[in-house]
C-alpha cells in the first residue's frame, strides 16, 4: 500500500512530462502547417489540389488553373505568400552585413523601397535569391525560398544587428492584376495611388499595420502585402470583400507559375539548384550564370563569394548560361532537352508553356557554354509529346530571347490605372 | 605614413624567421611587435629578482634545420652539439628513476634488459615513422584542388619513402597512425614509468589524453624534430630560449629587417578585397604591398581583418578552430637547487618528467575534459640554472616546469583555481624532491588564462589551435586555406597556427616566406 501510494506521484510527474513533450512534437503531427489564411483557403478550395511549400499546406489551384491564370490577367488575383520563408534584420549594422552577405549594393538601396538580389556561399554559388525590403533605415525583411537562419546569424558575427526568422509571424500576400490598385484603393488604403514599382509603405490596418509594396512575382501590376498572422484574416476579408466587383479571386501556385514564367523569372530549386541543395558538383551556378550577373556590384566592397566571382570571371570559369527560349510550334517544351544542330545535347528546358499573353511558345533553358551565350544559332529542342499512350516526339527549333517574355505598361505606369 | 614592402605582424619567433627569410631575398621589411620585447612565448624573462627562465617554451627540440641554415643561425652563435643534449628522466615514487640518454632515448637506463630492447626496437620504429611525415614539416600542405608539378613530385617522394618501408611496416605505419599512444605503448612495452612519459610527450600541449584516439601523432610530431641533426634531441639553451630568438633576431637584423617593438597593429587595413597595410593602436597608418600574420589565424580574421572583409564560411572555420590550452607554466625561484630522489647530477641537468604511468597520465586528463583542474598534474621539470648559473643568484636555483591539465575555460574561474592548482602541483614536487616547498622564494604560475593575457596567445594555447589530426596538415588553420596565403590578397599565415604547428621549430614562419617568394606575393 505504502509501495502504491508513493508510486502514484511519480506516474503523474512521468505523465506530465510525456504530455509536455507530445504538445512539443506538433510538427509531426501536423505535417503540413496552415498559413494563417487557411480557414479561408480551405473554404475555396474546391479541388483540394495541394502541395507541400516549405513545410506548409499551398494549394496548386483551387479551383481552375486556367481561370485563376486569367484571374491574374484581367481581374485581380489573390495569392498566399505566408510560407515564403521572411528574416527580419534590424540593427545599427544591417545594411552592412546584408551589404556583405548580398550581392547588390545595399546602400543605393532606400528605406521604402525593395529589391531583388540574390546571395552566394564562399565559392561564389548562388545559395537563393530572393526580395529585400528595406522597412527602414535599419530594418530589413528579406524574403526566399530556402531557409538561411543559420547562414545569416553566422554572417551577423561582428555585426551590430539583430537576425530573426519571421516567416510564421508575418502572413504575407501577393494581390497581383490589372484590378489590384483599384481593390485596395476601394478597401480604403488611402494614399496607395503613390506607391511606385519597388516602392513600399504601411497602411492602417484592423489597429495596426500592414506593409504594402508594388512588387510581385507576375510581370502585372500588383502588390505584396505583409501583416501580422492575427490580422490576416480581417485583411483577407477586407481584400475580398472591396474586390468582389473588381472580379477578385484566389488562386493556386500553377496559375502563378505561368505568369511569372511569362514574366521571366526564375524559380530558386526549379531553374536552378542552391548552393546548399546541390549534391552534384557540375549542379552549383554562380550568378553569371543563371542570368543573374547584372546584380554583382565589384565597386561596393566585399561581399560573400566576390573572390571566387572575380576569379571565374578572369578564368572564364563560367560554365553555363540560363536563357529564355522560343521555340517553334505550341507544344509546351516542359523539361526537353536541348539540342545543336539536332544532335549535341547543350542544355535542358526548366519551365516551359504556351504563352498565352505573348501568343508565342516560350521557356526557360539552362545551357552549357558557348551554347546560349556566343553560340546562339541552330539549337533545337526535343518534346515527347503523349499523344493517347505514345509519345510523338517532336524537334522544334528554338530561338534565345530576352526575358521577359511580356512587357505590360500597367505594371509600371504612374498613377495605376483604375480598371 | 610610411611604405613598406612587407610588414610582419608579431615578433615571435616565425614572424623573425618569415621577416629574416623574406629580407634575405631581398625584401625591406618592418617586423611590428605588440609587447615591449620580442620573442613571444620563447623569451628568457626575469620572475624574481635575479631569477631568469623561459617563458613559455624552456626546451629546444625542434628548430628546424632549414630555418638554421637559411637564418645562418650557427654563425649568429647558436650551435649545439651532441654534448649539449639532455637527458629525459621518468620519475617514479616507487622505483628509482629511469633516464633516456642521447637524443630521445638511444641509451635507455634504469630498465629491465627485456624493456631495454623492447625500447630499442619501438624507437627505431616511432623515429621511422615519424620520419616519414618529417618531409611534410617543411613544405606547404599539399594543394588538393590544383597541385603543382613540383608538389605532386614530393607527395610521390613520401609514397615512396612509405614504399621503402617495406610491405610490413608499411602496413603497420598505416595501422597505427591514428591509434591512441597508450595503447601502442601497451602492444610494446612493460615499464610504467617509460610508458608514463611517452604517454606524457605524446599528449603535452594538447587537449588530449593518452586514451583519447589519435594521440600517438603529438608523439611523431614531437619525434619529427631534430637537434644539431640528430632526430628526437633536446637541449636546454644557454640564456634560456630569449637566446634562440636573440640568435634569429641578429640574422633578421643583418638581413636588413627593421623591428618595432610596442607597436600593437589594431586593424589589418583592407581595400578591395586586398590587405594594403596596417593600423596601429595609436592611429598609424603603414602601408606595405604584403602583409605577415604571424600571430594566432582568428585574432588576424576576427579582430584584425574583421568580419566584413571576409566571406562568411571561411570566418565559420576560423571561429570553430579549437584552441583551448590545458599547459600551464611553473617558474620557482628557488634559494637552493632541489634534489629529486634517486636522481644523479648529471640528470639533475635534464627534463624530469613526472608521468608515472599512462594511467596516471590518463587520470590527469580526465577532470580537464569537463573544465576542471587535475588534482595529480603531470609534468616536465627543467633547472635551467644548473647548466647555466647566469640564470639564478649565486647558489640559488630556478624551476621551469610545465604543468598539464589546466584547462583554459576552467569552471570555478582561475581566480579560485590557481592557487588550488599551485598546490597540487606543490604536493607532487614535494614527493619527489621533499622539501622543496621550504626552498621557494618566489613561485610564478602562469595558467592558459595568463599565457593568453600575456603572450596573446588566444586560450593560451601555444599551438594557437589544437593540434589534432582534423586541425593538421591540408586542414591547418582551415581546411581550404592551408598554404600560409589566405582569401584576403596580400595577407599571409606564418605563426604556429599554421602548419605545420607550435613548438619553437620557425617551420611556419619558414614555409610561410617561402610561400611569399613563391608567389612574388
Amino acid at each position: 500500500m505504502a509501495q502504491a501510494t508513493r508510486r502514484k506521484p511519480v506516474a503523474k510527474a512521468a505523465g506530465a512530462t510525456v504530455s509536455a513533450r507530445i504538445a512539443a512534437q506538433s510538427h509531426f503531427q501536423t505535417l503540413r502547417l496552415g498559413t494563417p489564411f487557411q480557414p479561408r483557403i480551405d473554404a475555396l478550395a474546391k479541388t483540394q489540389d495541394w502541395y507541400n511549400w516549405a513545410g506548409y499546406r499551398a494549394p496548386h489551384s483551387l479551383w481552375d488553373e486556367e481561370l485563376e491564370y486569367f484571374a491574374i490577367r484581367s481581374q485581380a488575383a489573390l495569392f498566399d505568400i505566408s510560407p515564403m520563408t521572411k528574416y527580419r534584420i534590424e540593427g545599427p549594422d544591417a545594411e552592412a552585413l546584408l551589404n556583405r552577405v548580398t550581392l547588390r549594393d545595399v546602400t543605393k538601396l532606400r528605406p521604402s523601397r525593395v529589391h531583388y538580389t540574390a546571395w552566394c556561399d564562399d565559392k561564389g554559388f548562388v545559395l537563393d535569391d530572393g526580395t529585400l525590403f528595406r522597412l527602414s533605415q535599419t530594418r530589413f525583411r528579406l524574403c526566399s525560398q530556402e531557409r538561411h537562419l543559420p547562414w545569416l546569424l553566422d554572417s551577423a558575427v561582428g555585426f551590430d544587428v539583430k537576425v530573426e526568422e519571421e516567416t510564421e509571424a508575418v502572413a504575407g500576400l501577393a494581390l497581383q492584376g490589372p484590378t489590384s490598385f483599384a481593390v485596395l484603393r476601394d478597401a480604403g488604403f488611402a494614399g496607395i495611388e503613390r506607391l511606385r514599382i519597388f516602392d513600399l509603405a504601411d497602411f492602417p490596418h484592423g489597429g495596426g499595420t500592414v506593409s504594402i509594396s508594388r512588387t510581385g512575382f507576375t510581370g502585372d501590376l500588383g502588390y505584396e502585402l505583409f501583416v501580422p498572422a492575427d490580422k490576416a484574416l480581417s485583411l483577407w476579408d477586407r481584400l475580398m470583400t472591396s474586390g468582389e466587383l473588381r472580379g477578385i479571386r484566389a488562386i493556386g501556385y500553377t496559375a502563378l507559375n505561368r505568369a511569372r514564367l511569362e514574366a521571366g523569372l526564375m524559380v530558386a530549386n526549379a531553374d536552378f539548384t542552391t548552393a546548399e541543395h546541390a549534391i552534384r558538383a557540375d549542379r552549383l551556378r554562380m550568378p553569371d550564370e543563371i542570368g543573374l550577373g547584372f546584380m554583382i556590384d565589384l565597386e561596393k566592397g566585399h561581399f560573400n563569394g566576390r573572390r571566387a566571382i572575380l576569379e571565374a570571371r578572369a578564368k572564364r570559369k563560367l560554365r553555363h548560361v540560363l536563357v529564355g527560349l522560343e521555340i517553334d510550334g505550341n507544344v509546351p517544351a516542359e523539361h526537353a532537352i536541348v539540342y545543336h544542330k539536332k544532335a549535341q545535347e547543350v542544355g535542358l528546358v526548366s519551365a516551359a508553356m504556351w504563352s498565352p499573353m505573348a501568343k508565342r511558345n516560350i521557356a526557360i533553358a539552362s545551357l552549357a557554354r558557348p551554347y546560349g551565350d556566343t553560340m546562339v544559332e541552330d539549337l533545337w529542342v526535343e518534346i515527347y509529346a503523349m499523344r493517347e499512350l505514345q509519345y510523338q516526339k517532336l524537334m522544334k527549333r528554338a530561338k534565345v530571347v530576352a526575358r521577359p517574355f511580356i512587357n505590360l505598361d500597367r505594371r509600371t505606369a504612374n498613377p495605376p490605372a483604375d480598371f | 605614413m610610411t611604405s613598406f614592402e612587407t610588414i610582419v605582424i608579431g615578433g615571435g619567433h616565425n614572424g623573425l624567421v618569415a621577416a629574416a627569410t623574406l629580407a634575405k631575398a631581398g625584401r625591406k621589411v618592418l617586423v611590428l611587435e605588440a609587447g615591449g620585447e620580442i620573442g613571444g612565448a620563447a623569451r628568457t624573462e626575469e620572475f624574481a629578482p635575479g631569477f631568469r627562465a623561459s617563458s613559455v617554451a624552456h626546451l629546444l627540440n625542434r628548430l628546424h634545420p632549414d630555418v638554421v641554415k637559411t637564418l645562418e643561425l650557427e654563425r649568429h652563435g647558436l650551435q649545439f652539439a651532441r654534448a649539449d643534449f639532455v637527458p629525459s628522466v621518468a620519475l617514479s615514487k616507487d622505483s628509482p628513476p629511469l633516464v633516456l640518454h642521447g637524443a630521445y632515448g638511444e641509451v635507455l637506463t634504469g630498465a629491465s634488459s627485456s624493456e631495454q630492447s623492447a625500447w630499442k626496437d619501438l624507437r627505431a620504429q616511432l623515429l621511422r615513422y615519424a620520419g616519414i611525415l618529417k618531409p611534410f614539416l617543411s613544405r606547404r600542405p599539399p594543394d588538393l584542388a590544383g597541385m603543382s608539378l613540383l608538389e605532386t613530385a614530393s607527395l610521390g617522394q613520401t609514397a615512396l619513402a612509405l614504399k621503402k618501408l617495406g610491405k610490413e611496416d608499411m602496413r603497420d605505419f598505416l595501422r597505427v597512425l591514428l591509434m591512441n599512444v597508450a595503447d601502442l605503448l601497451d602492444e610494446q612495452l612493460e615499464d610504467d614509468r617509460l610508458k608514463g612519459l611517452l604517454a606524457f610527450d605524446a599528449t603535452l600541449g594538447s587537449h588530449l589524453g593518452p586514451r583519447s584516439p589519435t594521440s600517438l601523432l603529438g608523439l611523431y610530431y614531437r619525434l619529427a624534430g631534430e637537434t644539431g641533426g640528430t632526430a628526437g634531441a633536446q637541449v636546454l639553451p644557454q640564456g634560456g630560449m630569449g637566446a634562440v630568438v636573440a640568435a634569429i633576431r641578429a640574422s633578421a637584423e643583418k638581413a636588413g629587417v627593421e623591428i618595432r617593438t610596442s607597436a600593437p597593429v589594431a586593424k589589418i587595413i583592407v581595400e578591395k578585397s586586398r590587405a594594403v597595410g596596417v593600423a596601429l593602436d595609436n592611429g598609424e597608418v603603414l602601408r606595405a604591398n604584403t602583409i605577415v600574420s604571424a600571430i594566432n589565424p582568428a585574432t588576424t580574421f576576427l579582430d584584425l581583418v574583421g568580419p566584413r572583409e571576409i566571406d562568411t564560411g571561411f570566418m565559420r572555420k576560423v571561429k570553430n578552430i579549437r584552441m583551448k590550452g590545458d599547459a600551464a607554466k611553473l617558474n620557482l625561484a628557488l634559494d637552493r637547487p632541489p634534489q629529486f630522489t634517486g636522481v644523479d647530477a648529471a640528470s639533475h641537468k635534464g627534463r624530469l618528467v613526472i608521468a608515472p604511468s599512462p594511467d596516471h597520465v590518463e587520470r590527469a586528463f580526465n577532470p580537464c575534459k569537463y573544465g576542471e583542474l587535475s588534482p595529480e598534474p603531470v609534468m616536465e621539470v627543467t633547472l635551467p640554472s644548473l647548466a647555466d648559473p647566469s640564470l639564478a643568484p649565486a647558489g640559488a636555483c630556478v624551476l621551469s616546469a610545465v604543468v598539464q591539465y589546466a584547462p583554459y575555460a576552467l569552471k570555478e574561474g582561475w581566480d579560485a583555481g590557481k592557487p588550488k592548482f599551485l598546490r597540487a602541483i606543490m604536493e607532487q614536487l614535494e614527493a619527489y624532491t621533499p622539501g622543496i616547498g621550504k626552498s621557494v622564494v618566489r613561485a610564478e604560475l602562469l595558467t592558459p588564462a595568463d599565457i593568453e593575457t600575456r603572450y596573446r596567445m588566444p586560450g593560451g594555447h601555444w599551438h594557437h589551435g589544437e593540434l589534432q589530426a582534423d586541425q593538421m596538415l591540408v586542414s591547418r588553420p582551415v581546411s581550404g586555406w592551408s598554404g600560409y596565403d589566405t582569401p584576403v590578397e596580400g595577407l599571409f599565415l606564418a605563426g604556429a597556427g599554421s602548419h605545420p604547428g607550435g613548438g619553437v621549430s620557425g617551420a611556419p614562419g619558414l614555409n610561410a616566406a617561402r610561400r611569399i617568394i613563391a608567389m612574388k606575393g
